[in-house]
């Protein structure tokens, strides 16, 4: 669009639209908001139309439309400055006028009381003046909340102080000097302003973390298309383009290598540290940092269904869950306002039926100071805001929390149990001995072995097959065609190469079993024998490889005083092995996938709160069962059912890392709870005076609404802190 | 006693139970069982209680008409649902209610409260 009667144009022709309800063009934002009747026409149907007028139409992913929805709220926080500003001025000017020591140094015009009521009836009815129409709006659905208490508390002072300029002599009937609250009232609204304005200030930080993964996504895309590199928006992007990256860019879509090499830095999206090196066939991720090399990438996953997406839609998920911990405060919330009014009225009466004279200006203050104290949003903001941050932070870090229980039982977990093959393991067992029995030429015999292994298992896809398959393509060995092939159930496989009958399998298969075994067996070794029926050639040693985060990982839970263990399906020689290799000191072996579920029941059956680490696919049972399921993601897919905890990046130290920061995060919500609960069940009392029969002390109302606007602003720069935690 | 004082001291005991009337008393539900509803966002949800059939899909369609920042989001803990309601913009969620229940919302502030019950 080249000037703003283009934008006028374009909505003209969209509101003749059939379908579309209202539309509306802005030209300084370039967007167009459209409603329409989805069952009359489309978002194509209508950028068609547009189209049709010479201009490009791009349809907006309502998630993109955060910028819009950011800029709507900086604009509210500057109305919120301002009227800070003005409000604050005047309670500045009246309170020169008004309090003892002051009021000689003020100039004449300004102790003019007709000056005051205008100045406070600017501050009262138009910065104040959301809080009536909140008030009125909630007053018609038979609901109350903080702006109820602000303008009722403000009004009897605003009325109160109008009836002592106008009416003194019906006060000074009542035995109370005429004497105006106009200070207390615009002084209430002045501060209450402010604490809006440094909480919604404040608010916005909590959510941060969000709002830089939503700014990783690139918003183009530099697409290869018939040769020709053109620079596209990222909504034209569409699954199979081919797509170039350049060092510096952002990878736009999740996508494979299809050529070039390089090394990527993923830790904006999942929180692991070093580089990762990309060559062909390599996935990368959307958000993620091309830093050194050219590449070509085929876009596999784009827009909602790319990896960043997945992250983020999980992460506002957890966000808008429920904690546990939350259920009584929602209770408390739903009684608070009408319970307040009820309080201040009581105040009202006891203090004019039986408090000391002037019983009604007591009265009216201490009525005024319980209806300004009570706050029901720091008890609104504990959880969620504490929640944002931690929720936050974790993601950050490559840890996906599922929802706001999970995090809560986390925070009191004292056992993790690991699967080991594809978690403690990287799950793709190698080839790490070849033993030659005879003693003949040693490699001529080892490749021997290989040979025949490799040629009785070709076709298979069980892992220690292909574990055989692939070190005999690594030695360029010869395989042979086999007859007579079978599969004996679990144990191995037998057939016939070059007319001589051959075995492959578990050493329980044979009958004499070589010496090098157990002492392969013991070192965590898989180990399968070759032979013919009556004599051993060769022994395989098959061992899937440590992470080499294990070992770190489970010690740091140790320090951290939470036990651990280990379940695999392999037998107990390879499990103590590798227990002892990470530092595991129990283990559980033999057990079945399906019942690793049990496993866990047993732990918890000990009184444990158990983990449990797997990799969300074959142990969702166990996970499920498991009082947290901790997954470790696979490939580009990170929403597990199973698991309340999914681990972006295979880094095995993010376990611990989450625990902690589960309690950190429990810590700041129960100490928000605490002092929000606190500050009411106090300062409430002490507002409407029970103090004063014994130490006559009261609660001026400026001073009540003082403290209610830090409260509310401590609870969530409280929660804030939580970003400074140390998480290594 | 004074008769003022008397006087204050009844008519604030009528005007604790008026509030209590006012905001706690139970109201019946007769709101009727419906698929579609557009609920105003303006001091609260207005109809706060929505019922609508288990195993169908429903429509729901927030307009926040209220500058109040409290409205701004829109929370439906039980299904995980947490939405920015930008003024003056209808918002509709389409959803598959599978289980019987009552299905609480409430504003960024836990202050406004409304339901969704699925019968």
């Amino acid at each position: 669009m080249h000037c703003a009667s283009c934008a006028v144009n374009i909505q003209r022709l969209l509101q003749r639209n059939p379908g579309v309800s209202t539309a509306s063009v802005n030209y300084a934002t370039e967007k167009a908001s459209i409603v329409y009747d989805s069952a009359q026409t489309d978002p194509q149907q209508i950028s068609a139309v547009i189209e049709k007028l010479g201009y490009k139409a791009l349809i907006t992913n309502p998630d993109e439309l955060v910028d819009v929805r950011q800029q709507a709220k900086d604009r509210e926080i500057v109305v919120l400055k301002n009227k800070f500003l003005l409000s604050a001025l005047v309670s500045a000017l009246l309170l020169w006028a008004t309090l003892p020591l002051l009021m000689q140094t003020a100039p004449l015009p300004l102790k003019n009381s007709y000056l005051h009521f205008f100045l406070a009836s600017l501050v009262q009815f138009w910065v104040g003046r959301d809080f009536y129409r909140s008030t009125w709006a909630s007053l018609k659905n038979r609901t109350a909340n903080m702006d109820t208490l602000i303008t009722i508390g403000t009004t009897v002072a605003y009325l109160y102080s109008v009836l002592v300029i106008f009416l003194p002599q019906v006060i000074s009937r009542l035995g109370v000097t005429p004497e105006p609250y106009f200070d207390t009232s615009v002084t209430i609204i002045a501060l209450i302003i402010l604490g809006k304005f440094l909480e919604a200030r404040a608010r916005g930080q909590t959510s941060q973390a969000i709002k830089k993964l939503i700014g990783l996504q690139p918003k183009t895309a530099r697409v290869v298309r018939a040769g020709k590199e053109v620079d596209i928006p990222i909504s034209e992007v569409v699954v199979g383009d081919q797509l170039r990256l350049r060092p510096g860019e952002k990878v736009p879509v999740d996508g494979v290598v299809l050529s070039g090499e390089t090394s990527v830095d993923e830790s904006l999206v999942t929180g692991e540290s070093i580089p990762v090196y990309k060559h062909a066939d390599d996935t990368v991720i959307t958000g993620t940092l091309n830093t050194t090399g050219t590449i070509l990438i085929r876009a596999q996953k784009i827009g909602r269904d790319t990896m960043l997406a997945q992250i983020i839609r999980l992460v506002e998920q957890a966000q808008a869950s429920r904690a546990p911990i939350q259920k009584l405060v929602d209770v408390i919330s739903s009684y608070f306002v009408p319970v307040v009014l009820m309080l201040s009225v009581t105040t009202f009466a006891v203090w004019y039926a039986f408090g000391p004279a002037p019983a009604l200006l007591f009265a009216l203050l201490n009525t005024v100071a319980v209806l300004i104290i009570a706050c029901p949003c720091a008890l609104g903001l504990a959880t969620p805001t504490a929640l944002v941050v931690g929720t936050g932070l974790a993601a950050q870090h490559g840890i996906l929390v599922r929802d706001a229980q999970s995090l809560e039982i986390a925070h009191r977990v004292n056992h993790v149990i690991f699967d080991k093959t594809g978690t403690l393991t990287e799950g793709k067992p190698v080839v790490t001995d070849i033993i030659s029995t005879s003693a003949n030429n040693k490699s001529q015999a080892t490749s021997h072995i290989l040979s025949l292994a490799a040629s009785l298992e070709t076709g298979s896809e069980h892992p220690l097959a292909q574990a055989i398959l692939q070190a005999a393509e690594k030695s360029a060995v010869t395989v042979s065609a086999v007859t007579h092939f079978k599969s004996l159930a679990g144990r191995g496989v037998e057939g016939k190469i070059h007319d001589t009958k051959y075995l492959l399998g578990a050493p329980q298969m044979f009958s004499s079993i070589p010496p090098q075994v157990s002492r392969l067996e013991k070192q965590g070794k898989t180990v399968v024998l070759v032979g013919t029926p009556t004599r051993v050639l060769g022994i395989i040693a098959i061992a899937d490889t440590l992470r080499p985060s294990a070992k770190h990982a489970i010690n740091l839970l140790h320090r951290q005083g939470i036990e651990t263990s280990l379940v695999t399906g392999d037998n107990p020689r390879t499990a103590s092995a590798i227990a002892s290799q990470v530092g595991i000191t129990r283990f559980f072996a033999q057990v079945l996938p399906a019942d690793k579920e049990k496993t866990v029941r047993q732990l918890q059956a000990e009184n444990k709160i158990v983990a449990m680490v797997g990799d969300g696919i074959n142990d969702a049972p166990a996970l499920a069962a498991a009082d947290v399921g901790i997954a470790m993601a696979s490939g580009t897919d990170v929403a597990m059912e199973s698991a309340g905890i999914t681990l972006v990046n295979k880094d095995l130290t993010t376990i611990p890392l989450a625990l902690k920061l589960s309690r950190a995060t429990l810590r700041t919500i129960k100490a928000n709870l605490f002092w929000a609960f606190a500050y009411n069940i106090v300062l409430i009392p002490v507002a409407a005076g029970v103090l004063y029969p014994f130490t006559r002390i009261l609660l001026s109302p400026i001073l009540a609404s003082a403290a209610m606007a830090t409260s509310s602003v401590s609870v969530v720069a409280n929660s804030l802190l939580l970003k400074r935690i140390r998480l290594t | 006693m004074s008769l003022d004082k008397i006087i204050i001291l009844i008519s604030s005991v009528g005007l604790i139970g008026f509030i209590y009337w006012f905001f706690l008393s139970r109201r019946p539900d007769d709101s009727p069982m419906v698929t579609t509803a557009a609920i105003s966002v303006s001091g609260g949800y207005s109809p706060s209680v929505t019922k609508v059939p288990v195993g169908q899909p429903v429509t729901l369609t927030f307009t926040r008409t209220d500058p109040n920042p409290c409205l701004e989001e829109l929370i439906i803990p039980d299904l995980k649902i947490k939405k920015d309601l930008p003024l003056n913009t209808p918002l509709a969620l389409t959803l598959t209610l599978t289980r019987p229940g009552v299905y609480p919302f409430h504003c960024g502030m836990n202050m406004y409260h409304g339901k969704i019950i699925a019968v």
